[in-house]
């Protein structure tokens, strides 16, 4: 399924396995399910990952994070919108791995998924054919900055402002 | 009023090329419909049962008067000379084409204004006491927390794709003018019993809908400069939890009543506790660039009552009664809030015309400090009225029709578009409010009555607040024929309750027979200076449900 991050289209360096098997893979992705059973195996030079649905407990996720190197997070449709908070969790719970969002998303959320954690997005087939990467890199830029302070973005509008009015206080002073 | 910086600015044009871009890409099939519609909704553009609409945002229910007439310009040039202000202090246009939207989007930029979030399931355009700034109960000016939350809650990364529609009311005053506690989170601004310091109590879970419920309180005391993380983890925990497998149980205000209000509330502060405040938080220099904003205007020093004034009322019986009815005590000594009805006799409530805007943002140039607000009652507001000037504005407000002295009276109806416009409805609305006002349009009978608030809804999404309403009325359908539940004790205020249903539905001729009954057994039952909602709390629902009932067996 086609992969792109921030900058383009990009090759899944990930190999998905169905069950806990991992055998000699560099880098499997494994269902949650699995994950327990699939750690142990796990050797020194090969890195794992998980997919996760939208719906597991922070909780749970967290005691495994430090062991993983990628986490999926499965969006079932575009409107369903826990994939952006459950990304925020990962990443405030202290993730610096590789956070994936997996499914329908579409080009007008892009910029959003990014926001929240995201490092890149797997898209199925027919929805990547009818929104080509050029219109997801344009929909990315569309909105410059936004507002909120804590999404990744140092140049949100309320820290320009912040900036501003620090650079007006050296210049009168 | 805020104004716009050039980050504001950029945004809001930003948008309408991104409104643009996705236009473009629903035509060329790079958008399905499915996937369109979202978007279009989070810009204020629904289909309707004969066209588009659109929902232009007011935030917080304040206007200038510049923004005003570009309201009447667009309503002129786009749709058919009118608009139609709704209980979100939003104004609605119901005939324009889709094609003209982009051209719309720019003209409402040229004036700092927009229809971002104001539908989808997002976090909508917040309102607020209209009465802000000015009222006399109040303790601190609610727009300023409304701006800061309009910003943050503009194109949220983390909370565009909610399980549903989500509304944030402000207040900053004692008695309740914006419903807090019908909505998904209620702010009201108060004073820590201890400290004396300003903070807010924060209610979640209240909503009307075909579930009505009040708001829990989470918090008693927020310190005010950890509003947005607070937010933010209320949010998170929404997003997370509430139900997505039925829209009709999406709402925020499930989730609370499943779980539990208090446990909602362990899992928000856990949240919370774990947010890095400082990082998520506007820093006070940006909550204050904000208030600056909304300073008061320089008032003149003037005796607290004026001669002038009572002098006009004393010659003028009508315009007495109109000065009596519709303005509101002041801060500033010599000054009203003074609220121009939309309601007069035969109109649809909420319904003005490009030329009686125009009227209003010139009355509001010469006296009010070009500033309007719009009610969630669906009336406007002329904020900074010095009493002297209220007779040359009510001669010139009666020459455009808009001299009715009804506010917060029986014929001062809030009603949804209903039947007549809305793809949702079920019944129509307007023609209900037409004939209920049509049988107590006598204004002396109407002023004996006093203070009553009826609330129509075309349906059970309750957007005309029925649940709220001293006598709701709610427009169903049955088996083809329209048919009107009332319920009664409904309570919009501090004192919020649901109204109880009186019996069963009638048809939309019966209706204005049974308001009468209803308010026979008040003026029956009524002691001296008791107002409708006061006797039906008194004497509870008994008395009115047998009259009711005597009414509706004489339909059946």
């Amino acid at each position: 399924m086609p992969l792109l991050d921030r900058n383009g289209t990009k090759i899944d360096a990930w190999t998905r396995s169905e069950g806990p098997a991992i055998g000699n893979l560099s880098q499997a992705l494994v269902p949650w399910e699995a994950l327990a059973e699939a750690l142990p195996q796990k050797t020194r030079d090969q890195r794992i990952g998980v997919i996760v649905p939208n719906t597991v407990r922070i909780a749970e996720l967290k005691l495994v994070l430090r062991q993983l190197s990628l986490v999926a997070v499965a969006f079932p449709a575009y409107s369903d919108g826990r994939g952006f908070s459950l990304a925020k969790h990962i990443r405030n719970h202290g993730f610096t791995g590789t956070l994936r969002a997996s499914g329908p998303l579409i080009a007008d959320q892009f910029a959003y998924a990014l926001s929240c954690g995201f490092d890149e997005i797997e898209l199925p087939d027919t929805l990547a054919a009818r929104q080509p990467v050029e219109q997801w890199l344009k929909a990315r830029d569309l909105i410059s900055h936004g507002y909120q302070r804590g999404y990744g973005d140092s140049r949100n509008i309320l820290d320009q402002r912040r900036a501003a009015r620090a650079a007006d206080q050296v210049r009168a002073s | 009023m805020y104004r716009y910086d050039e980050f504001d600015e950029r945004f809001v044009r930003e948008r309408v090329g991104q409104f643009r871009d996705q236009v473009a890409r629903r035509l060329d099939g790079s958008l399905t419909e499915d996937e369109f519609k979202p978007l279009r909704l989070k810009n204020g553009v629904y289909l309707q049962l004969h066209a588009y609409m659109l929902r232009i945002a007011i935030p917080y229910g304040t206007l200038s008067s510049r923004q005003l007439r570009q309201l009447a310009l667009i309503g002129e040039r786009y749709d058919r000379g009118y608009g139609h202000f709704t209980t979100r202090q939003n104004l609605q246009f119901n005939w324009p084409k889709l094609r003209d939207i982009p051209a719309i989007l720019d003209l409402l930029a040229d004036v700092e204004m927009h229809g971002i979030q104001t539908s989808g399931n997002c976090i909508r355009n917040v309102t607020a006491d209209h009465f802000a700034g000015v009222a006399q109960d109040e303790i601190e000016d609610p727009r300023p927390t409304a701006e800061l939350i309009r910003q943050w809650s503009s194109l949220h990364p983390e909370f565009s794709y909610l399980p549903r529609k989500f509304k944030i009311a402000v207040t900053g005053a004692e008695h309740d003018r914006a419903v807090i506690k019908a909505h998904d989170i209620g702010l009201r601004l108060r004073r820590h019993p201890d400290t004396g310091a300003v903070g807010y109590e924060i209610s979640v879970g209240g909503g009307l809908g075909r579930t009505p419920m009040i708001g829990k309180v989470v918090r008693d005391h927020l310190p005010k400069g950890d509003l947005l993380a607070y937010l933010e983890a209320i949010m998170r925990v929404y997003n997370l939890e509430g139900r997505r497998d039925n829209k009709y149980k999406a709402r925020v205000k499930i989730l609370v009543h499943e779980i539990g209000a208090e446990e909602f509330t362990r899992r928000v502060e856990e949240e919370f506790a774990r947010l890095d405040g400082p990082s998520v938080n506007a820093d006070p220099a940006e909550v204050e660039r904000i208030a600056a904003y909304f300073a008061p205007p320089a008032y003149e020093t003037l005796p607290e009552t004026s001669r002038t004034l009572d002098a006009m009322k004393a010659a003028n019986p009508a315009f007495a009664r109109w000065a009596e009815v519709n303005t509101a005590p002041h801060k500033a000594p010599g000054y009203t809030a003074l609220t121009i009805s939309l309601k007069p006799l035969g109109q649809a409530p909420g319904d003005a015309t490009s030329d009686q805007m125009r009227l209003v943002a010139d009355i509001a140039d010469e006296f009010s400090h070009s500033e309007i607000r719009v009610t969630h009652a669906q009336n406007l507001v002329l904020p900074y009225v010095r009493q002297r000037d209220l007779f040359a504005i009510w001669q010139r407000l009666g020459e455009a029709g808009l001299a009715s002295a009804n506010v917060g009276l029986i014929t001062d109806i809030i009603a949804c578009p209903g039947l007549d416009y809305c793809a949702l409805a079920t019944a129509r609305s307007i023609p209900i409010a037409q004939a209920i006002q049509q049988r107590f349009a006598d204004a002396a009978r109407e002023a004996e009555i006093g203070a009553l608030n009826i609330k129509i809804s075309g349906c059970i999404n309750a957007c005309g607040h029925h649940h709220v309403g001293h006598i709701g009325i709610l427009g169903l359908e049955k088996r083809g024929i329209e048919s009107y539940q009332i319920t009664l004790g409904g309570d919009a205020t501090e004192n919020a309750a649901i109204g109880e249903i009186l019996g069963p539905g009638l048809p939309a001729e019966e209706v204005p027979d049974a308001i009468e009954r209803i308010v026979g057994v008040y003026l029956a039952q009524r002691v001296e200076g008791e107002s409708f909602i006061d006797t039906v709390r008194r004497i509870g629902l008994a008395p009115f449900k047998s009259a009711f009932q005597e009414a509706a067996h004489a339909v059946a």
